[in-house]
């Protein structure tokens, strides 16, 4: 109970962040040239001042900055995220289309990089400065260094044109009418070149702070006190040293959520996937600003969730933190 | 001295140093090796390495020489990792100082509007900058300075909160010496050796972003930008992957240099941290 009270605690706290998101978003977003309307009649083809000026009263756009906040702010309030006039739907519904496939590819490349990342660490740490420390230890710098979406693309090169064993991009195959085990089966052949591309630097950040968290808690008191207890090694590492040392890296998952949202921008337009990443790039590329700033807000919620659940699983491995309070 | 020495005996700061030396080599000499605008035609198109003795590199769809623009995109990629990160770290340094030093209302607010920029994903910040004020190189480079800062502030910060309680610091409260002098000749010189190694993350993340940011058609189409390239050579993925992967290897290689070279300093700065204990 006091967990949960200190986790909600938290999540009060980041209200004023997210009211602060938003009003400098919508301020940000008054300095572009173009709004929706300008957009809407490029891709009409052109039309006179008279329609884009009803347009612009249609669409709220013609009273001041300060009234068109206020009324944004209290809108959102009621999860109204405006109307996209490029898609020609409410905003929360085109984003609402394209959050399931974002969260899965965050949750995979989540759940690949961090148990890879804890596996390797591990290793490379009871191996320190031997072979496999030194084998892992580069991987995790050459990993680091590789810039996602060229990654991507040489997978594609080689699994999808030259092996021909994994699709090449977009999220189900829409060529096979497919229903219940055989099309989550079809689903997840097309996330793994994602997975793998999104996940690649988490993987490398991740194994990098687990070595490092391992050798530090491995020098603590109470595992030689574990040790002399006679407990073999895997005991020791498996049963004292792992919950200690993986606090670090649950700590890391809060703190990296927005730049793994932020990678599936480029992840996504990679590989065709139809996502909230996609969504942005398209929004930027189309002018379309009342769904940019709904991603904005989606994103920040989504990140923002993140860390509550990062909190709750951090209090529950080290009782410490509840107890502190 | 003894951190001079202290770098130059790490094996990770010598290979980073020799090849962020053989990039900088790479970027002062594009204007001699190609002199002709490497943006320009010069031969015919998707010519694979090797076919054409004049193109060692080979040619993109465009029929531009890949040789070159890799050497003048040495330019642009150092130059806008020390530029953004330059602004990234005295925005902030600025940030953390005043909220470390003050504490009380000033950190408060400081830290809710750093709070704001690291929730909001940084790329996606990135994009709506690129939406509202265009994407010439001098937009793009501010822009990615501007959505850095955040993680330099908090390192900052939590230094300037242990260092200004010391007594050396009150001393100098004694004797009357204004805040200025404080925050600027006596904590801030001990808070920068954490930073400086930062900025050697500061400067990796901001040279991925660029590339992401032009591989996306997003950044500066006039500047021979890596990125660039490898967005370009996207189209002919399926036969000529060479296009893409030749600069991706560059970007490679110039970020493991950069990472390189913090983990030498890090080791050097902060030898009680040795990454290789």
């Amino acid at each position: 109970m006091r967990v949960l009270r200190l986790a909600l605690w938290r999540l009060a706290a980041s209200l004023p962040t997210l009211v602060l998101i938003l009003v400098g978003m919508f301020l940000l977003l008054q300095l572009a040239p173009g709004d929706t309307v300008d957009a809407l009649m490029a891709q009409m083809g052109g039309g006179d001042a008279a329609i884009a000026e009803e347009l612009r009263r249609f669409y709220g756009l013609d009273l001041g900055i300060a009234a068109r906040l206020g009324q944004y702010l209290l809108r959102l309030v009621t999860l109204d995220l405006g109307f996209s006039a490029i898609y020609g739907k409410p905003v929360a519904t085109v984003i609402l289309e394209r959050l399931p496939a974002t969260i899965l590819l965050m949750v995979s490349a989540l759940s690949f990089a961090f148990s890879f990342g804890m596996v390797l660490g591990v290793l490379a740490a009871r191996r320190v400065n031997r072979w496999p420390d030194t084998l892992i230890s580069t991987l995790g710098l050459i990993f680091y260094a590789t810039p996602s979406f060229w990654f991507g693309l040489m997978a594609i090169v080689l699994f999808s044109v030259h092996l021909q064993w994994l699709p090449a991009g977009g999220f189900s195959d829409i060529t096979r009418d497919l229903t219940g085990i055989a099309a989550m089966l079809d689903i997840a052949r097309h996330l793994v070149l994602p997975t793998l591309t999104l996940g690649l630097i988490f993987l490398a950040i991740y194994l990098r702070i687990m070595r490092a968290s391992m050798l530090e808690v491995l020098s603590l008191d109470f595992v030689r006190t574990a040790r002399a207890k006679g407990l073999t090694e895997t005991r020791v590492v498996a049963r004292h040293v792992l919950r200690n040392a993986m606090l670090p890296m649950i700590t890391l998952i809060g703190l990296q959520a927005g730049t793994m949202l932020g990678g599936s921008v480029v992840v996504e337009s990679v590989f065709a996937l139809p996502g909230l990443g996609r969504l942005a790039y398209e929004s930027v590329v189309q002018r379309d600003l009342n769904t940019l700033l709904g991603i904005v807000f989606v994103s920040a919620l989504l990140v923002i969730a993140i860390n509550f659940l990062v909190d709750i699983l951090y209090a529950r491995l080290d009782p410490r933190i509840s107890a502190e309070n | 001295m003894r951190t001079l020495r202290a770098y130059l005996r790490s094996p990770a700061a010598m290979i980073g140093s020799a090849i962020l030396l053989a990039v900088v080599f790479m970027a002062l000499t594009a204007g001699w090796f190609f002199p002709a605008d490497p943006l320009g035609l010069a031969g015919r198109p998707l010519q694979w390495p090797g076919a054409n003795p004049r193109f060692p590199l080979g040619t993109d769809p465009s029929g531009r020489d890949i040789a070159a623009q890799i050497f003048h995109g040495a330019r642009i990629s150092l130059l806008i990792g020390f530029v953004a990160t330059s602004i990234a770290v005295l925005i902030g340094i600025a940030m953390g100082a005043v909220a470390g030093f003050y504490g009380g209302f000033v950190d408060t607010a400081l830290m809710r509007v750093t709070e704001a920029f690291q929730t909001l994903p940084n790329f996606l910040l990135l994009l709506v900058l690129v939406a509202v004020f265009g994407s010439t190189i001098e937009t793009v480079t501010i822009a990615i300075g501007l959505v850095s800062w955040p993680p330099v502030a908090r390192l900052t910060r939590a230094e300037f909160l242990t260092l200004r309680t010391r007594e050396f610091v009150q001393a100098c409260r004694v004797q009357g010496l204004g805040d200025m002098h404080l925050i600027l000749r006596e904590v801030l010189p001990n808070a920068l050796p954490p930073v400086i190694v930062y900025a050697s993350v500061v400067m990796a993340v901001s040279i991925l972003l660029e590339s992401a940011l032009a591989f996306l058609q997003l950044s500066d189409p006039n500047v021979p930008s890596w990125g660039n390239l490898i967005g370009l050579g996207r189209n002919v993925l399926r036969a000529e992957w060479y296009v893409s992967a030749i600069p991706g290897v560059a970007i490679l290689l110039t970020i493991l240099g950069v990472s390189l070279v913090g983990q030498g300093l890090n080791d050097a700065l902060n030898p009680r941290l040795a990454s290789g204990r």
